[in-house]
């Protein structure tokens, strides 16, 4: 009997000995109008103003080798339906003029992002389309081209060794998915065009946590330039993770770079077992040859069945089929992941090439209310003998043939090797299958779009942004921040803001927590912050030098102004703030009140009055001159009495 | 061996014996690059090479500094899989009249040419539905941007359409290239006498070469018609919209290219399309149109042109003897005036020199949309007194194609008139009803 592997850590020297090798591809967006038109790059929340319907005329023959005969047919009845904006989308978007000339300026920050990174620009740079058939560009391809290559010295340190890059290119994003069904895709068409840099390292990488240090690293290079999209999206990392005797996969679309370990860690995990399973197959000698068993209609032996799924399936009209797999019983329910099982990787297949709802088998059953009897019949009908496991699906024929076609070829693969794959990435950390692996890209140029040469360019760029380690340590020496906290201002792009507000004569400490700690807290009390403008803070900085605004009260001004209470920080200070008559007539209560415990303690007391009078006064005047002042009246009060 | 690269690199790549689709290496600045040379085109400069790396890019490399090597020599010999030709007894034959324009071409990924194919077989490749609908052939004629078409071409497609209709195809496509495929659809509309078969022309606005081509249902929606409809005329079939629904089948005398790179470019102008045709079905919108004739086609040519002729834009301004210099060179002269069809007071006796002379002047207007109507003000009242003639409600393009088939049979300046204003093959005398001008926004 088959055994899944222990979940145990493995260690840096496992990582090594099992050829862990890991490279990213990071994807950034640019901070200017989209590639080849004049439309600006921004993101829509609305709905469009109209959609456009549109089919992809894909050829047999183009389609190669690596996809499946039933991808051909899916992709020919697909409709894809896109979203158009009538103010911020234009016909460039929607394929119905050709491109306008490449975005120099996008070239000029990819230009300055290679220089960066110690990469060689190219003379030349030719505008490439490369076939993508899901509908995501509404060519049918992605205009890409190739900006610059790696050397030697174009590299980044970290923890476990030097990353080198390979390539920079610079490509237009995609069209915003909204909605995916196997017959029909939805997209909007806001997004596509945005330029992107989309920068790739060698497989350098040999540790997990390699692979977020150099994603950090680089994120940060990136935005060293000051020229790229902020927010949520704006950066997402493809990571490449292969291991000895495994195959390389690539898994898409991580936006959280926390989760980028634990992701490599489970592929890892999912490549071990997968090649453990292999050995087992074959050790059980199964043959490619079993895996030709017909796809039964078993509905009948299903047909009293308590089951909620099938029941539901039945009165959909959709029979259940099934097929018999030869020698894997025990192999379709083993863990490949955390939560993941053999049978979980057939069922994404099921379900990307059929458009079914999934698949449920013998290792799994009973279950869903299938009892006992049930299966027994299912095996008996599918003539299932000892050591056989068996695969159900429930759809029309015609969706369910072309599934359980491609569970055949992924069993198939189980007695061979890892297939290459490309997966996405979930929020736990693992993946799960989108489709194969392309075979080389089908590039061909962009005809309409002329080479731009670069020296031209490149004369534009009169010096390059400092490093980000650079502006850190600069930070730190000139304002006496933490390293933390200067990482905080960099990260949180707020290091020119800081530099601004730094020359009022307030502690700078406070200042960097006011843009980083105050907002944070903000933010999770979902106050809408992006109501603070810069001027806000150069404001408040000023009123705190200018000892008219307590720092105290800097986390309510800040509330006050996002929530819309006050325009401005000057407006807030002269409806809050308390005149020094005021405040000597508070402390001069709260010491008669107090006046039998003063008398106690004498000067000891000071502390407990403080605290008295800034209950009240908290926020409306500095407590460095509440302090002097308690300290005067307490001393006379004691004087007096 | 083919070298596509002229002066500098030129030279140097000959010398090393270097052609298209070599692999070589080149060293530039301490870097080597690998890959196939790619041939460039002329328009671009003599100092670079082009050569695409094994991971599909191309680059464009300065040769300043650059040292080159042949690794290995092109292997262009790459056998495509494609499908069998399956001929059904139970469809119509509709051959394919290849006259240029992208449809009959297909990308070569391994070096990003686009090459045109001979065969159906590779169209079926492509648009496999076809292979359900008609039966076909190649008939290449010639391979041009339709910007390069003159009438001679036009007679040469005539004569092909005639030919293919006699020997006994149900109906024809034309593979035509979309800038002057409005002029084409005229002419013939002029020179097929008694069409009993529909005579298709149908192009893309994105090419074949690109997943997102409209040929694709421009190619079924025509051959739907040419197969299926009742339809006995010289028409378009083009995108209705920019989505890849429907197509619409206009009139030949009737369409107009009114958008630069829209799939919709093609418009009916001053009458309702004939019919929408989507993947499977024809639906028509007007019953007004010539119907099919079952059995043999009794289709005659007559293609006398004389192509002498000139279409003049009036603008602001216009100078006054420069119509008649147009005159000491031309035959004709088709006006786009302004208007209900009108030109500058000061040319009209310009004008009456002109028809004087003998040299017909047919009044259409740049409005395109509606009807010229010299009658309403003075300035038209005395073009009338001038002897221009008014156009009605043709195209300018129409009139210019129609006027040169009118001075290939007459030069009788009454005969032109009366052929003029006489409606030959819907194109003149539309009923001009409120449901023909469009506008997008409404």
């Amino acid at each position: 009997m088959y055994s899944p592997p222990a979940g145990g850590e493995l260690t840096d020297l496992d990582y090594k000995d099992l050829g862990l090798k890991v490279g990213l591809e990071i994807h950034q967006r640019l901070n200017s109008h989209k590639l080849f038109c004049e439309c600006p790059s921004i993101m829509r929340e609305d709905e469009p103003d109209s959609w456009i319907k549109r089919k992809l005329g894909i050829s047999y023959s183009e389609l190669g080798a690596v996809d499946p005969a039933a991808k051909f047919e899916s992709l020919r009845r697909r409709m894809f339906l896109y979203g158009v904006y009538y103010d911020n989308t234009c016909e460039v978007e929607a394929d119905e003029s050709p491109p306008y000339p490449l975005n120099e300026d996008a070239l000029e920050i990819a230009l300055t992002i290679a220089l960066m990174l110690k990469m060689k620009p190219i003379d030349e740079i030719h505008v490439m389309r490369k076939i993508v058939v899901d509908g995501s560009n509404t060519t049918g391809f992605q205009r890409t081209a190739l900006v610059a290559i790696g050397g030697k010295e174009s590299c980044i340190e970290t923890n476990w060794g030097f990353v080198r890059m390979a390539t920079l290119c610079l490509e237009e994003e995609s069209a915003y998915i909204v909605e995916s069904r196997p017959e029909i895709a939805k997209y909007r068409l806001d997004r596509l065009g945005i330029p992107l840099v989309e920068l790739a390292t060698k497989p350098d990488i040999w540790h997990p946590d390699q692979a977020k240090e150099a994603a950090l690293k680089l994120g940060r290079m990136l935005r060293a330039t000051g020229r790229v999209q902020r927010g949520l999206g704006t950066i997402r990392q493809d990571i490449n993770v292969s291991i000895r005797d495994g195959a390389r996969q690539e898994i898409k679309g991580v936006q959280d770079l926390d989760l980028i370990p634990e992701i490599v860690r489970r592929e890892v995990q999912r490549q071990i077992t997968l090649i453990k399973i292999k050995d087992s197959l074959i050790s059980r000698g199964i043959k490619e040859e079993y895996l030709r068993t017909p796809i039964v209609d078993v509905t009948n032996a299903l047909a009293d069945s308590k089951s909620h799924l099938v029941r539901k399936a039945l009165a959909r009209g959709d029979k259940v089929y099934g097929m018999r797999v030869v020698g894997f019983s025990g192999i379709l329910g083993s863990e490949i992941q955390l939560g993941r099982r053999f049978g979980t990787e057939l069922s994404d297949y099921a379900k990307v090439f059929g458009g079914v709802k999934g698949i449920l088998h013998g290792d799994e059953l009973p279950n869903y209310g299938i009892d006992e009897d049930h299966v027994r019949r299912v095996r008996s009908e599918l003539s299932c003998e000892e050591g056989d496991s068996f695969i159900l699906v429930m759809g029309k024929r015609k969706p369910v043939e072309l599934a359980f076609g491609s569970i055949r070829e992924r069993l198939k693969y189980a007695l061979k090797r890892v297939p290459n794959e490309t997966r996405r990435a979930l929020l736990d950390g693992n993946t799960s299958f989108m489709r194969p692996i392309p075979g080389s890209a089908r590039m061909y140029p962009e005809t309409d779009v002329l080479p731009v040469k670069t020296v031209p360019i490149l004369r534009r760029i009169k010096y390059l942004p400092p490093a980000p380690e650079q502006i850190v340590e600069k930070l730190v020496e000139r304002y006496n921040l933490t390293e933390d906290l200067a990482w905080e201002l960099f990260d949180e792009d707020k290091v020119a803001l800081f530099e601004r507000i730094s020359k009022y004569n307030v502690p700078t400490r406070f200042l960097a927590s006011m843009l980083i700690s105050v907002i944070r807290s903000l933010k999770r009390d979902e106050e809408p912050i992006e109501k603070l403008k810069e001027d806000n803070f150069i404001e408040i900085a000023k009123l705190l030098g200018e000892g008219r605004l307590a720092k105290e009260a800097v986390p309510e001004v800040l509330r006050a102004i996002a929530k819309g209470e006050y325009t401005s920080a000057e407006y807030y200070v002269k409806d809050h703030q308390i005149s020094m008559e005021k405040l000597d007539s508070i402390i001069k209560e709260i010491l008669i009140r107090k006046s039998e415990i003063i008398r106690e303690r004498g000067e000891r007391s000071f502390g407990m009055i403080m605290g008295e009078v800034m209950k009240e006064v908290r926020g409306k005047i500095d407590g460095a001159i509440v302090s002097r002042r308690v300290k005067r009246k307490l001393e006379e009060f004691l004087q007096a009495s | 061996m083919t070298l596509h690269y002229r002066g500098r690199v030129g030279k140097l790549l000959s010398s090393l014996r270097i052609g298209d689709y070599d692999r070589i290496r080149v060293l530039k600045d301490g870097r080597v690059y690998e890959g196939i040379l790619i041939p460039r085109p002329e328009i671009l400069d003599d100092e670079h090479l082009i050569i695409k790396l094994d991971n599909g890019y191309n680059i464009g490399i300065n040769i300043e500094g650059a040292k080159m090597k042949l690794i290995s020599k092109a292997n262009l010999s790459r056998e495509r899989k494609i499908p069998k030709l399956r001929y059904r007894d139970d469809l119509p034959f509709v051959p394919l009249i290849v006259t240029g324009g992208t449809i009959t071409s297909k990308v070569d990924y391994s070096t990003g040419a686009v090459i045109s194919h001979e065969k159906p077989e590779e169209l079926l490749d492509i648009v496999p539905e076809l292979a359900n609908i008609i039966n076909t052939k190649y008939v290449t004629l010639f391979s041009e941007f339709s910007e390069n078409l003159t009438p001679n071409h036009w007679k040469l497609i005539a004569k092909a359409v005639y030919e293919q209709l006699r020997k006994g195809a149900d109906g024809v496509l034309i593979a035509h290239g979309t800038d002057t495929m409005h002029y084409t659809a005229a002419a013939l509309a002029f020179m097929l006498h008694s069409l009993d078969k529909p005579v298709v022309l149908v192009g893309s606005q994105r090419s074949i070469d690109r997943p997102s081509t409209d040929a694709v249902l421009n190619l079924i929606a025509a051959a739907r018609v040419a197969a299926e409809s009742p339809i006995a005329e010289s028409v378009i079939a083009m995108h209705g919209s920019p989505s890849d629904e429907y197509a619409y089948v206009i009139r030949g005398v009737r369409a107009r290219k009114m958008h630069t790179s829209r799939r919709d470019a093609f418009q009916s102008i001053n009458e309702p399309p004939i019919a929408r045709v989507t993947y499977d079905s024809i639906r028509f919108l007007t019953e007004n149109f010539r119907r099919k004739r079952e059995g043999p086609s009794n289709v005659e040519l007559d293609d006398r042109l004389d192509p002498n002729v000139a279409l003049v834009q009036i603008w602001p301004g216009i100078p006054n003897g420069f119509l008649s210099t147009l005159a000491e060179r031309f035959k004709g002269l088709v006006l786009a005036g302004t208007g209900l069809g009108h030109t500058p007071r000061y040319l009209i006796p310009e004008v009456a020199e002109i028809v004087k002379s003998g040299i017909p002047v047919v009044i259409t207007s740049q409005c395109l949309f509606g009807r010229v109507n010299l009658n309403v003000y003075e300035t038209g009242r005395r073009l009338l007194m001038a002897g221009a003639i008014s156009g009605e409600d043709m195209l300018p393009e129409v009139a210019l194609v129609k006027l040169m088939y009118v001075l290939g049979h007459t030069d009788n300046l009454e005969e032109i008139r009366k052929m003029i204003k006489e409606n030959m093959t819907g194109e003149v005398g539309a009923h001009l009803g409120l449901n023909v001008f469009p506008s997008c926004w409404r």
